[in-house]
């Protein structure tokens, strides 16, 4: 109908959509909300990953499988009877543990090993935590315990501009709880004693260690930190869905988010997974019938490596200078 | 003392560039190769079509990412696309073409993987380390899904699935129903014996040393007069050759058919692994990866059904991944060369047995 022949594909991808942007807003801002949560989900997993990057240099492929493993592990301890939040006390301890023990077993051993050397050791984490996980949990997917939580679920309608926005209440405690996650680290990275150490040790370890800094405790801290934040990405995620192993393929997403925000900054994790998750959402809803759906699946990282070949570095990663 | 090169003397500048200098290495490959093209003789059905034959594939597999990060240093996660276009090219040609001989097809299909391959690479201009490896994670999840999505890719067929044609060479059915272990794994064991040699010729020459200088330092390489655009493409090109290869054979040689799940990110983090655990830049490595990569899920309930501890067969899944997790990381705390060290290591010992040095 707006279309002339000619150049029907071209009016397919450049005109329509925006058409149908501007025809039904309240689907648009439906669709920018969901991206909006979605973002914010992605950017948990990256605050993770970029938490003990910055502190050890390790590219901790485990994250995702942590995030499993930390709502498994609540799950779990409540449907054995222990009530809920003593549960999730016990699964923030369990990440304690884990972090203690990949400092101690995984980590010490490994000191001074190139890059690839120490992904590929959180790669074998990751093969280990999945076969435990499954070996003690089982491998079905779960419900989260979201109302023993006081986690509020139930809609919010508001009505706009002729339709119907709906808002999940999850989503709304998921944004708050990501946005009060994000605060307190910050404060804890520029106020506090360890987290000066953490930076002092992200700046350089030969430095830290000179001045006193205990490499270990740092990397158990970070880990634990990591852990803390994997614990809360999977009650969120799985609120929304369920506990699964499948997320840990999803974690992988977080990835296009480092890229785009840069690996090591905090601020870029969440600029980068809003604009990750509103982008694929947009991308799916109004381009995705054009190449039959299920863009999603690549679209982030199209976006990423497109954005890469601009800005290798990131929106806020430091510059790369390279020294001969 | 069993291994020494004294006395060895090389007088003549071919015999100075031969891929096995010394006489105890001839005799020992000639020996292994005796051994591979005679297995079928006397093993089992089981063991050459569960073991040997996706043994073979998955090496030439590892080989294939070797060469692209072991050897010119760029770290890719999407060695599973890169067989998948293998496999869908080679299905497509097949059956576009049935007249000419399916193993042909084989080999040509590494090329389309190559091209695809070089397209995926160019972004390896700009970015390198963990960066490069998202960005072919990349090529990863949008190749999987042009698998599932685009029908043309499978001749329309309704169970969206590659069907291997029966094919024959010399009068023996080497793909389809029909075809024997015997012969799939002869097939397998030529085209994985050729392309080695090949590699570890191309490994040896100008272009693994244009590689090599790429992966220890880039700048330094291209102040040198390498041109950056074409090694790290080729190395792009050649790797995904080999993996394609690989792909293709998985499917006509040893799945019989197969859907896009079997190219899925998954198998990129299955031969990475092998790479990273077999060594870097090494081709026995590779093969050394693929072994223990490879078998030990198969042999691992075997192994503890033998000591007297039956498992159920789901537990022994979980178990299992539990321990290569638990490998992998004791592998690289003992040994973060890989395999391929532990065996240079061995020569070592015998050279200067029985004195320690």
């Amino acid at each position: 109908m707006l279309c002339v022949k000619p150049y029907n594909w071209a009016c397919k991808i450049f005109i329509i959509p925006f058409w149908e942007m501007w025809e039904l807003p309240d689907i648009f801002v439906q669709t920018l909300w969901e991206g909006l949560v979605g973002g914010t989900l992605y950017s948990l997993i990256a605050l993770g990953f970029v938490l003990v990057f910055k502190a050890s240099g390790v590219f901790n492929f485990a994250q995702g499988i942590m995030v499993v493993f930390a709502a498994l592990s609540l799950v779990g301890l409540h449907a054995i009877g222990v009530p809920a939040f003593l549960a999730l006390a016990l699964a923030a301890v369990i990440m304690l543990v884990l972090a203690i023990s990949v400092e101690r077993i995984v980590l010490r051993p490994l000191v001074n090993q190139p890059d690839i050397i120490l992904f590929m050791a959180t790669f074998g984490l990751t093969y280990f935590l999945i076969g435990f996980g499954e070996l003690i949990f089982g491998g079905d997917p779960k419900l989260m315990i979201t109302k023993q939580l006081y986690i509020p679920t139930g809609t919010y309608s508001i009505d706009f501009a002729g339709g119907r926005v709906e808002l999940q209440k999850l989503d709304i405690t998921a944004m708050v709880v990501a946005s009060t996650m994000v605060a307190v680290l910050a404060v804890f990275f520029s106020k506090t004693r360890i987290g000066r150490a953490l930076r002092a040790v992200a700046d350089s370890h030969k430095a830290a260690l000179s001045v006193g800094i205990s490499l270990n405790q740092i990397w158990v801290i970070v880990w634990f930190a990591a852990g803390l934040v994997a614990l809360v990405t999977g009650i969120m995620w799985g609120a929304r869905s369920e506990v699964s192993f499948a997320l840990e393929i999803i974690a992988l997403k977080a990835l296009p988010v480092l890229i785009l925000g840069g690996f090591t900054s905090i601020p870029g994790a969440i600029v980068g997974g809003l604009i990750i998750g509103i982008g694929e959402k947009v991308g799916e809803i109004y381009w995705g019938p054009l190449f039959g759906r299920g863009i999603e699946s690549w679209l982030a990282y199209m976006i990423a490596l497109i954005f890469l070949l601009f800005r290798p570095q990131g929106l806020f990663g430091e510059k790369i200078i390279e020294r001969v | 003392m069993f291994y020494r090169e004294a006395g060895q003397f090389k007088t003549t500048y071919r015999g100075d560039m031969t891929v096995f200098p010394i006489l105890q290495d001839r005799i020992g490959i000639i020996v292994i190769l005796v051994v591979a093209f005679s297995i079928p003789l006397f093993s089992s059905n089981f063991m050459l079509h569960a073991i040997m034959i996706p043994f073979l594939i998955f090496a030439l597999a590892a080989i294939g990412l070797n060469i692209l990060t072991g050897y010119t240093g760029l770290l890719s996660l999407g060695t599973g696309g890169f067989m998948g276009v293998g496999a869908y090219a080679c299905y497509k040609l097949a059956t576009v073409f049935p007249e000419v001989h399916i193993l042909i097809w084989v080999v040509v299909s590494g090329f389309a993987s190559a091209a695809v391959g070089i397209l995926f690479g160019l972004p390896s201009l700009r970015i390198k380390g963990f960066y490069l490896a998202v960005a072919t994670l990349a090529s990863q999840f949008f190749l999987s899904w042009c698998f599932i999505r685009i029908p043309w890719l499978v001749n329309y067929n309704v169970s969206n699935a590659i069907e291997v044609p029966r094919r024959t060479l010399f009068g023996v059915h080497v793909t389809g129903p029909e075809a024997t272990p015997q012969a799939r794994y002869l097939v397998v064991l030529t085209i994985v014996v050729v392309m080695t040699w090949l590699a570890s010729n191309l490994v040896r020459g100008r272009i693994g040393r244009m590689w090599m200088a790429v992966r220890d330092m880039d700048i330094a390489a291209e102040l040198m007069g390498i041109k950056l655009l074409n090694t790290k493409l080729l190395a792009f090109a050649v790797s995904s050759f080999y993996c394609g290869v690989a792909g293709a054979m998985l499917v006509f040689l040893y799945y019989g058919s197969a859907e896009a799940t079997a190219f899925s990110i998954n198998q990129s983090f299955a031969v990475l692994s092998m790479v990273i655990i077999g060594g870097l830049g090494s081709l026995l490595g590779s093969f050394m990866g693929a072994a223990l990569i490879f078998m030990l899920p198969i042999m691992l309930p075997q192994l503890m059904a033998a000591m007297g501890l039956p498992i159920q067969s789901a537990t022994a899944e979980h178990i299992s991944f539990m321990i290569i997790g638990a490998l992998i990381v004791f592998f690289l705390i003992v040994e973060p060369h890989g395999l391929a060290r532990l065996w240079q290591i061995a020569k070592q010992k015998l050279r200067v047995w029985p004195y320690p040095y």
